[in-house]
């Protein structure tokens, strides 16, 4: 048995190509559990963030710094009372939270956290997690419309709107990503691995391809991302100024935590997206410029030098706590967590694991910039108008992407074009 | 590879699982003690004065349809963009041909208005 997990860790192929379901199943669950703490990590680190911005402390009691604040929560929400509306559509409203789950969740079966850390890769890849990606629209009419009350249905129409608006925008510069895959070899390719090979292939990333072009195509498509999952300052569904809670109005206990689920998750899907289309996937920063043995060594050995960095951090704070009795369970807590760290960080210095698991750290350290960008947004910029909203969308984002798709293709062929026009010019008048 | 597809179905049952079987445990952990005016759509403390399956503002429906237009040029962009390098200047003209007119339209629409909210 062990003997067969570890022949395992030495295999090169994502468990979908492999076809073994018994790994398949694994990685699901893994994904599963990575992706749950993950929201509940981000719900802590938003409101310690946004706190911090805004200059208070954010929470503080429940766990050490509230480190334990979100599961307090969930816990909360498990035993709230949930109400439904006596007119509502019951069938329909009690699968909408389910069905916006399956749906933000699903995207990450073709995620690449690694060249084998994906559960499956497919030759449609981008194409598939964007279909799923839009699909979360549905869970939202099915909410609003079952809810069977007026703020509700007002706030999944306009959420619905503003999904597929960006939508199109967001796919448009997809295509430009996707055309910069087949510089090199020729022949492009949707894959999501196949994408980030072609980064390394080609030495660059993409948002740096062609300089400007690169750049503007992720600027699209990390505006159009924020708008696609409903988040400040694009959150006008969710506008509490002039719609309750739009759609999630009727929505309270557990369901209504399902839908906050799958609210982050879909952000760490998009985030995920723009990470393996623009900023490298797994890639290491800087492969060929400080490339090398040495270097990929010094690279390899980032990640559990990070996780004990953070161990000792813990446990600094943790020295520094009053010495109160009433302090007793947080300093013990902070301090178990502290060298729960540290001996993570130990473990991936290992050779062996190391190897594998800085694929994977790369990854999140990327996918994490655009989930702190999420947090900046949120705090800094007022939220939009409806009209204003869809006039981004529409006579702002289109065109730009529109322009971006036709420069990739322009400046992608600039030699057979320069060739044919100085042929068809210089040659007439031999 | 229809391999590589087989994982869909394991996820989708997965996460339909976990989906549905915290909301049982939710189910029965909580509390239940319905009453009317629990029971009642949300409405700035009024009694709502009439369902909300009504007619809704026309410019719902123009966004959708302008979504199906250009979503469906966007997945006829996808098989270019694959190939746009073998295809050369001959397919970088027939999609300027193909992006010309949807960009014509485009302009008709923005010049029509359909896109203003009012």
């Amino acid at each position: 048995m062990i003997e067969y997990i570890l022949g395992y860790l030495h295999s090169d192929v994502t468990p979908g190509e492999a076809g073994n379901l018994f790994w398949v199943t694994v990685y699901v669950l893994l994904v599963f559990l990575g992706i749950s703490v993950g929201v509940i990590f981000m719900n802590w680190f938003e409101r310690k963030v946004m706190a911090h911005m805004q200059v208070r402390i954010g929470p503080m009691r429940v766990g050490p710094h509230g480190l334990l604040q979100p599961v307090a929560d969930a816990l909360k929400l498990i035993i709230k009372e949930d109400l439904m509306p006596a007119h509502a559509d019951k069938i329909v409203f009690w699968f909408a939270p389910v069905c916006v789950v399956m749906t933000a969740f699903c995207g990450f079966i073709v995620v690449p956290f690694g060249r084998t850390h994906a559960i499956t890769d497919m030759n449609i890849g981008v194409l598939f997690m964007l279909g799923v990606s839009s699909l979360g629209v549905l869970g939202v009419i099915m909410a609003g419309w079952a809810s069977n009350s007026q703020y509700p249905l007002m706030g999944s129409l306009r959420s619905g709107a503003q999904m597929v608006s960006y939508e199109v925008a967001m796919c448009m510069s997809v295509v430009s990503a996707v055309m910069m895959t087949s510089l090199v070899t020729g022949t492009g390719t949707m894959s999501m691995i196949g994408i980030v090979q072609a980064q390394e292939q080609q030495h660059m990333w993409f948002a740096f391809s062609f300089f400007p072009v690169g750049l503007t195509a992720l600027g699209v498509f990390a505006i159009a991302m924020v708008a696609e999952t409903n988040r400040a300052p694009f959150d006008l569904p969710e506008a509490e100024s002039e719609l309750v809670a739009g759609f999630l109005t009727e929505y309270s206990g557990f369901r209504w935590s399902l839908f906050f689920l799958a609210e982050y998750a879909g952000m760490m899907a998009v985030s995920a997206i723009a990470t393996t289309l623009w900023l490298g996937g797994w890639l290491r920063p800087f492969p060929h410029l400080l490339g090398g043995a040495n270097w990929d060594t010094a690279f390899s050995l980032v990640p559990g030098l990070g996780f004990i960095l953070l161990g000792a951090l813990c446990l600094f704070y943790a020295v520094k706590m009053p010495k109160l009795r009433s302090m007793r369970g947080n300093l013990l807590g902070l301090a178990g967590f502290g060298a729960f760290l540290a001996a993570m960080g130990l473990f991936m210095l290992l050779p062996g694991v190391r190897t594998r698991v800085q694929d994977i750290f790369w990854f999140t350290i990327k996918v994490g910039f655009f989930m702190y960008l999420y947090i900046w947004y949120r705090t800094t910029f007022p939220r939009y108008r409806f009209d204003q909203l869809m006039k981004i969308g529409w006579k702002f984002l289109l065109p730009i992407s529109i322009a971006v798709v036709v420069l990739t293709a322009v400046i992608g062929v600039r030699q057979e074009l320069l060739a044919l026009l100085f042929s068809s010019w210089f040659g007439g008048r031999r | 590879m229809p391999q590589n597809y087989i994982p869909i179905f394991v996820f989708l049952l997965v996460a339909f699982a976990v989906a549905a079987g915290t909301l049982i445990i939710a189910k029965m952990v909580r509390p239940s003690n319905p009453e009317k005016v629990k029971g009642m759509a949300y409405e700035c403390g009024i009694e709502a004065q009439e369902g909300s399956r009504q007619r809704h503002t026309v410019r719902f429906y123009i966004i959708a349809i302008l979504f199906v237009v250009f979503d469906v040029e966007t997945i006829f962009l996808f098989p270019w963009a694959v190939q746009f390098k073998l295809l050369g200047v001959f397919g970088l003209v027939e999609m300027l041909v193909f992006l010309g007119i949807l960009v014509l339209g485009f302009a008709w629409v923005w010049k029509k208005g359909a896109l203003e909210w009012i």
